[in-house]
Parts: C-alpha cells; structure tokens; sequence
C-alpha cells in the first residue's frame, strides 16, 4: 500500500517555502542530495572527469594519438619491468602512445553518444507526441511502425546501411539515430496518454487554448524528468554501439581514434600485450558504469515519492551513526535538525 | 434567497437542453474492427436561467458529468439540441466553438490536478485572457487579476506563488478566478466540493452563492452530495443510468419525491444527528446500476425497483408533468 | 437498537499517547501528536478528521503499517494489555493482525489482487490464518460471501475482482476481513468511494455484522453522517490529535470544540434549508512546525490569550472530553458575506 504521505496535507502558506526557491536554492540543494548519495557523486564526477578529458584532449594528452614510432612498439605500462614513464599506459602495434588514444578516444564515445541521443531523442518525442495527441489511426500506424522497426535486429540494418554508404562517423551517427529512436516515441506517447486526462490539460482546452499551446505549454513539461532518465540510460547503450561499430571497422575510421577501434586494433595482440585492450576496454565500462550509477540517482529524485523515502532512510542512517558514537545523547539524537 | 417559482421569466433561458443524447464507442476490436457503441446518455432535457442553478445528482455511471461536458460542447452530441442564448450551438466548431468558450466555462473537481503545477497563480488566471486576444502579455493584466484574486478571497500576493504552495480550498479558488476571467454567464461546476476537505467545503460554496447573487451567473451543479444540491440549487434533477428519472423545484424534490429512485437516494444520505439519523426509514434496495453496454429494456431502474411491473420491463417511461414544474419518468407513480 | 450497551471489562485496543513522525525533505511532520484512544468489546468508535489530521495513521499504526518515511516515535498500543511494539510486541502483534484485529481500506480495487479469483484470495486468507484445508476454506468461503449479502457465492469464487462492481468488492473485503472471527475491525473511509446508495448497503451491513458478531468497529470517516448512524462514541481528530470525544448523540448535540461546533454548522444537512453556511476561515496548520498552545487557534473565533498554551482533553461530562480553554460556549454567530464584488 501506498506510503502515508502527511507531507500532501495543506501547509501554511504563509511562513516559508511560500515562493519557488530560486535557481540557485535549488542547484544547491540538489548539489547536497547528491553528495548523500555516494555512488551517484562517484559517477557524476567520472561523467564529468570523462567530459573535460575529452574537451581538452590536446592539452592533457602526452602525445598525438595518431604519432607512430617503429622504434617504441608494444612497451608494457610503466610500472611493468621494460616500461618507461614515457608511456604510462605503454604502446601499441605501432608505437602510439596508448594513453594518449585512450583520452582521445573518448572525444568519439561522447560526440557520438550525445548526438545519437539527441536526433534519436528529437525525433521519437515528436512522432510520441504526435502519436498520443492524435490518437486513433494516427496513433496506430506509428506505434505499428515502432513495433516493426523494434522486431527488425538493428545491427543488421546498420551493417547494411553502411556497407552501401561506407563507414564514416557521420553515417555511423545518423544510422544509430535512426535505429534507437523507438523507445522515446513509445515512452512519450505513454506520458501524453496520460497526460492528456489529466483535469489540467483539459483545463486548458476549455479555456479556449489552441492545440499547440496545449502541446507545448501544457504537455511537453511533464515530459522533461522521465525523458531525462531514459536520455542519460540510452546514452551508454549508445556508446556501447559506438564502441561495437568501430570493432567491426564500420564506424570511426584511422586515423581518428575510438576505445572500440583499439580494442580492435589490440585482439590480434591480446597475449603479448594485454595493455592494448585492456585500457580502452575500462575506459568502456567506467563509463557505462558511471553513467548508470548517475541515472539512477536521476530517476529516484525525479520521483517524488521514491525521493522522500531516501531522504528518510539517510536521516535514519546518520541518527544511528550519531548514536552509536555518543550512547548518552542516544535519546535526543533527533535534535540536530532544523 | 431567489425563489424561481414565483421569479417570471422575462426572457428566454440562458441555456436550454432540448432532448440531448451521447453515444460512447467502447473502442475498435482491432485495427480494421468496428467500434462498439452504447448510449451514455438519453433524452435529456432542462432549461437554466441566468442566476438561477441546476442541481444534477446522481450516482457513479448516472451520466451526469457526460451531461455537463456535453453542454460545454466538450463531447460529440448524438441526439438532441443545445440552444445557448437564443442560438443553437449543438454543432458550433472549430474557432466559433473557442470563442463561445468565453461565456461557458467549467469549474473542476479535483483543484489538485486541474491547476497546472508549473504556472504561477497569475499565469493560470491570465492565461484565458490571453488565449482569446483579450491581453498581450500577462503583465497587462495584473491589476485586472488581483482584482478576480481578492473577489475569490485569495491574498493579493498570491500573484508569483505556484499553485503547490495552496491549499485545497485556496486552490479551488484559483480554479474559480480563472473560469471567471473571462467573464462568462455560465458555469459547469463538476463536483466543485467533493474533493475538499469537509471545513473548506463551506467556503467555497458560499463563495459561489455571493458570485452567483453579485453576477447573475448560471451554475449547472454538479454532485452527488444531495445536502450541498439542496443547499445552493434551485431546481434539481436527479439522473440515472442515462436518464433523467425526476426534475423539479428544489423544495419540491427534497419534500415530496415521486419516483422511487429518488425516494431511496433521498433516505440514503446520512444526516449528521445521531437521534434522527437512527429513527429516519432508510430504504435500501439491493443490485447494482446496470451494465450501460447492455442496459435492460425499458426502464432502467426496472432491475432494482420494487414497484416493477411488465410494462416497466419493456417500455421506457417518458418524463411527465404531475404538478406544475415536476416532472418525473415512472409509470407507477 | 441499544445504543448504550457498553460493557465495563478492560478495553480491547488501547492507544497511549501515540507520537507518529515522518522524516521528510520539508522537515520533520508530527503525524500525530500523542494521541489515546481505548475501545471495549462490541463497541463501535467513530474516528471524525479531515486529511492530514491523523486519523488514518491511527490506524496504521495499529496494523503495523507505518511505513518510511514514517516511524512511531513515542507512546504505546496495547492489545488487550499488551504492548504491540518493541520486538517482543512485534511477535505478538503478528499473531493477533489480520486475526484478531482486522482493517478494512477505502479503495477495495487496489486491495484485492486483479489476477486472482475471489475465492483464491478468501481461501488464502482461511489457510493461512486457520490452517484449513482447501475443501474447508472453500466452504467457509461461500459462507462468508453469504454473509456479507452476496448472492450465488458459489458462483462468485470463481470469478476475478475486475468482475465485482464497487460495492461487491467492498463487501467482499468485509468477508476477508471478517474471516478469522476477529474482535477489532478497524474500516478506514469504508464507504467515501462508493455512491450514496451503495454506501447505505455497506452500512447496513457493517451495523448487521456488529450485533451477530459482536465485533468491536473502529469506523474511520470524513463523514459525519456516517458516523451518526452507525457509532456509539465519537472522537474529533485535528493537525494529529484528539480535541473532542464522547457519545455520539452528546457530541453531535452538545458539541463543545470550536472545532467541531464549526465542522457540524458548516456541512449542509439533507433535512434543513439555511441561506447560508457557516464558514471556517483558514486551513489546517502546517504539523512540520505547529503551532504553540492550540493547534485551532488561529481559525478559532474564541481564541484568546489562554490559547498560546495547548488545552489538554479534559472532562466537561462523565462521558465527554474536549481540548479546549472554553469548552462548550458558542463560538460561531451568523456568518458575514464574502468581499463584495466590482468586476
């Protein structure tokens, strides 16, 4: 059964909280939720360590990516017996500094993400709408040509599509677009139902609004917080598909980098040097990681109740914290508060 | 307090229902299906004048919120006419409907749900002035809305507050202030205080008796609340299954009640006095409303009606008149 | 009907100056506010409130359903004596819920599982609790469907909740909670989602029940109608506590609370015409910081100095108690109009 939630009871609206707090209040108090949350800190910080990495590549990077030298082929990493502090993660094949692709390597992963996140995004929101709002046969061909298009394996549509246009990374961007951007259409067109019971949005149309008011004024808001959960998960499937492509050799090409083009590169080398895979392949899986541990973060404090229910558990960890260290005030270790 | 019966009428009604009918469709079977319809509502029938307020109660499944949408042209008519003001506007559409928005509007049931939580307070209230052209911008019409906000009696600073920071009731206002921005002549108020908690609900019912005394505003009230209906109608009809089964006076209905529905709905609301609450008949018939799919033939209330007799089973009465202003559909009374 | 039949032995459910906290974002909300309560065999309390005031946590926290962010912070709930809290209360608790005390909620939809046959779920009930066999709980099953005035049991059991209407399914829950014979049955709002004349059936039913079993009710409610014709005693709940208890027909006559003079004055009643309601200005305070002294002060025309320091329940009658400075003096005259209107 539901939580009792006294917090729905009317509260005085005249001593505080009266006004919306402003941005910065809410910035802030947000900023102390997530430091509650360690694991959602770890992964916001890798997210952002990730992002100025790849930003200011050229200045952290030791190397240029693509440099090659015949003469430091496959060094192990620096703290194994023949490496050197020249090369901190080794070399690979052709004597590339392997920390220098790696962080360059992350330009790829991010550009392609991002940008397959948001044409996938723009697209499937506006069919949802679309969809949900009109309702009817409208409605039905859309969601049928979601379901067909879901059914269809879009690997192999992506392996068709590039091996007739050739690999680049703008072909790799628009296919990825175009095979993922069913689950926002879905997702929207499930909000919009809804939505569009809701008294407010009937409200609005009663007063008289024009239908893309309703749209946007009144519908499209209640779309920012679950859409924002469901960006930052597709995201690292994106980035996974980034990273699938470029092994295949569909997707980024030599001589830009990629963490799945290395990992590539280094398969033919895996029991001579382990280094070649193994770096582009954490840098994979932290950020995957990472991104999800910050996306679960996100959902549970978009929702409102799911939210209340953590920061009560938190107040209860940190009072029995408080008690176990003085025993004695054990009774009044509620009084902290304001 | 108005007394409509001895009222004349000078003009013609403010809005008169002649014989209205809807048809839902209970959805395709299938993509190429053909939808299955059914009757939600037949044969209505009432005239309303300005300031003066129709009660509409009945139960879940009555039809009488169907009724109140299909007035404000909210849902596709299937019988029957609606003449606002003189002119016929059962299929009035596209930017003629909207404009007619400005002299119906609609007060909702839940002040929780029908405000939308990411607009202020004064650009809930502004935005039907806006919406018709009537301001350009929601600053023009400051001073216009902290007018509707003291009218309503919320605060004046009420203005930049989101409506979370309000309460039931006070939110129920702000619902209030924005139907009346555009100054209509008539109001639906589906179940206005059904939703608020029981020492809020007189506020606003008084609020919208003294808005209705001081602008002549038409209510069609809806609820299922009898105590509220009789205390602010002036005339009430009682609806069931689709149909309207009685329709009189408001003194008229509540102390001599003709049709057997009426009689039970009547002995079934509590009165809060322990004494006459214990000695009152209770008349409690069994069953349930029936299935709208597949209503039974005839009367609708033939399946829980102890007067029932054959011709109830097969035929269905006709609202009549049996003393002036009454009107009820029984063949047995 | 005997209203006044009330027996003199120890009280079935006691509750002893009850605090109920919930940990939230805004602060600290003080659900209840050291609320006690008792109820004796065969007795029926009427618990009147609006949302927010407590009544339904009350009974929560006697099922143990206090859930995060909630936790009963001081006070105690007694079963015949004995306490139902602290980890020994936890393992007689779990005996006696569902057995001997038994709740039944408002919206009987989210209660009942959709996938299930009613019988199913009755039978669980039946072999869980009483350890019958499947034959046996079947039987007992259609018996108590019987009971709660469902006609074809038989066939019923075979059926899902989808296929009950709203009134069926309540009465339904009522067999469910009646199935172990329990002593106690606390209803929460039983009635607010169902229409008038399905509301009367329930009633009826509940009262029926009360004289064959010899239950004991907890009637949680809004509604004081509801209460008026089923309850022997009344306790009135505000912002987490208890400002007026005591017979119903003494109560609903002789109100002495500012409060629930208001309450009863401003409902419009079925068998009186008056021009005009009387109004109680203001909301409910804000129980993450309320008020000192009376939590009604601020809405309360008698208000005065004596108000900044909080009235305890006290007797006005042998059988009444109220939280109030000035208990029993009228406190609401005839009511002014709104603002006048300019438009």
């Amino acid at each position: 059964m539901a939580i009792p939630m006294p917090v729905t009871t009317p509260v005085a609206t005249t001593r505080k909280a009266t006004q919306r707090p402003s941005m910065m209040a809410k910035l802030d108090e947000l900023g102390r939720e997530l430091w509650q949350d360690k694991l959602g800190t770890l992964g916001f910080t890798v997210i952002v360590a990730l992002v100025l990495m790849a930003i200011f590549a050229p200045l952290i990077a030791p190397y240029d990516p693509a440099a090659q030298s015949v003469m430091s082929r496959l060094k192990p990493p620096a703290w194994l017996p023949k490496g050197s502090w020249e090369h901190l993660f080794g070399t690979d094949h052709l004597g590339r500094d392997v920390l220098s692709r790696v962080i360059y390597g992350a330009r790829a992963s991010l550009i392609v993400g991002v940008l397959v996140v948001f044409f996938a995004g723009t697209f499937g929101v506006v069919l949802g709408l679309w969809s949900g709002f009109k309702g009817g046969r409208t409605d039905a061909i859309i969601m049928r040509i979601v379901d067909v298009q879901v059914a269809f394996p879009g690997l192999l549509l992506i392996l068709l599509v590039i091996s007739v246009i050739g690999p680049s990374m703008t072909t790799m961007v628009i296919v990825l677009a175009v095979t993922n951007w069913m689950v926002y259409a879905r997702v929207v067109r499930g909000i919009v139902l809804s939505v569009r019971q809701t008294p407010y949005v009937e409200a609005a149309e009663m007063i008289g609004c024009k239908t893309s008011r309703v749209i946007f004024r009144h519908i499209l808001p209640n779309l920012t917080s679950p859409l924002l959960t469901l960006g930052i998960l597709e995201f690292t499937n994106i980035v996974l598909a980034e990273a699938a492509l470029s092994f295949l050799g569909l997707g980024v090409q030599p001589p830009a980098t990629s963490w799945g083009l290395d990992v590539a590169n280094g398969r033919d080398y895996i029991f001579v040097a382990w280094w070649l895979i193994t770096f582009p392949g954490l840098s994979i899986a932290t950020t995957v990681l990472a991104v999800n541990l910050f996306a679960s973060w996100v959902r549970v404090t978009t929702d409102p109740q799911e939210r209340e229910k953590r920061f009560a558990y938190q107040r209860a960890k940190a009072a029995a914290r408080s008690k176990r260290r003085q025993p004695t005030s054990a009774a009044r270790s509620h009084g902290g508060r304001t | 307090m108005l007394n409509p019966v001895s009222a004349p009428a000078p003009h013609a009604p403010l809005l008169s229902v002649q014989g209205l009918g809807v048809t839902y469709e209970t959805g395709a079977q299938g993509f190429w299906g053909r939808p299955k319809s059914f009757d939600a509502l037949q044969d209505i029938s009432f005239d309303l004048k300005a300031g003066e307020t129709l009660g509409l109660v009945g139960e879940s499944g009555s039809g009488k919120t169907t009724t109140g949408r299909a007035v404000l042209r909210r849902i596709k008519t299937s019988a029957g006419k609606i003449v606002f003001k003189g002119n016929d506007i059962t299929r009035t559409d596209g930017e003629a409907l909207r404009k007619l928005r400005r002299n119906m509007q609609l007060v909702f049931q839940d002040p929780y749900s029908s405000l939308n939580p990411r607009m202020r307070v004064i650009d809930i209230v502004a935005e039907p002035l806006l919406v018709h052209g009537l301001i350009r911008h929601v600053d023009e019409a400051r001073d216009r809305i902290t007018e509707l906000l003291r009218v309503v009696g919320l605060p004046a600073d009420a203005h930049d507050r989101f409506p979370h920071a309000f309460s039931g009731g006070q939110r129920q206002r702000i619902g209030i202030a924005r139907a009346l921005a555009l100054q209509p002549e008539f109001i639906v108020a589906d179940e206005p205080v059904s939703a608020l908690d029981v020492s809020v609900r007189a506020q606003v019912v008084n609020l919208m008796q003294d808005l209705q005394k001081e602008l002549g505003l038409g209510y069609l009230f809806i609820a299922h609340d009898l105590s509220v209906v009789r205390h602010i109608s002036h005339r009430v009809a009682i609806l069931y299954a689709g149909r309207m089964v009685e329709i009189a006076d408001r003194d008229d209905l509540y102390d001599h009640p003709i049709h057997p529905y009426t009689e039970a709905l009547l002995s079934a609301v509590p009165v809060p006095d322990p004494r006459t609450q214990r000695q009152r008949k209770r008349i409690v018939y069994g069953g349930e409303v029936p299935d709208l799919v597949n209503p039974p033939p005839g009367c609708r209330f033939s399946t829980r009606c102890p007067l029932v007799t054959d011709q109830c089973r097969k035929d269905a009465p006709k609202l009549s008149e049996r003393s002036p202003r009454h009107l009820v559909a029984c063949w047995n009374r | 009907m005997n209203i006044s039949a009330m027996s003199n032995n120890e009280p079935l459910l006691e509750i002893d100056r009850l605090k109920v906290e919930f940990d939230t974002r805004r602060g600290l909300v003080q659900g209840l506010r050291g609320v006690s309560l008792s109820i004796g065999r065969g007795e029926t309390l009427g618990v009147v409130g609006e949302s927010g005031s407590g009544k339904s946590v009350t009974a929560q926290a006697v099922m143990g359903l206090i859930d995060m962010p909630g936790r009963i912070a001081s006070g105690d709930i007694r079963w015949k004596g004995r306490s139902l809290l602290g980890a020994e209360g936890e393992r007689y608790a779990r005996d006696i819920r569902g057995k001997e005390v038994a709740m039944v909620f408002q919206d009987p939809m989210t209660s009942l599982n959709p996938v299930l046959r009613i019988g199913t779920q009755i039978g669980e009930v039946l072999e869980r609790h009483l350890g019958m066999t499947r034959k046996q709980a079947r039987t007992r099953s259609e018996e108590l469907l019987a009971a709660v005035g469902i006609s074809a049991p038989g066939r019923r059991l075979d059926q899902h909740p989808h296929e009950f209407s709203g009134g069926m399914r309540q009465r339904v829950m009522i067999a469910m909670a009646i199935a172990c014979e329990p002593q106690l049955l606390i209803a929460d709002e039983p009635t607010t989602a169902l229409d008038v004349t399905i509301q009367a059936q329930i009633l009826e039913l509940l009262a029926e029940l009360q004289q064959s079993l010899g239950l004991s009710i907890v009637l949680i409610t809004h509604d004081l109608g509801v209460v008026a014709g089923l309850c022997h005693r009344v306790a009135v709940m505000y912002a987490g506590q208890i400002i007026e208890t005591g017979l119903a027909e003494d109560v609903f006559e002789r109100p002495a609370h500012p409060y629930t003079q208001g309450l009863l004055r401003s409902t419009p009643r079925l068998d009186e015409v008056s021009d005009r309601l009387i109004s109680i200005d203001g909301t409910p305070p804000n129980l993450v910081t309320p008020p000192d002294g009376c939590s009604f002060q601020q809405r309360c025309p008698l208000s005065g100095e004596a108000c900044k320091k909080a009235p305890q329940l006290a007797h006005i009658r042998p059988d009444a108690e109220a939280a109030c400075w000035q208990p029993s003096t009228p406190a609401w005259a005839t009511p002014l109009m709104s603002p006048s209107i300019s438009h």
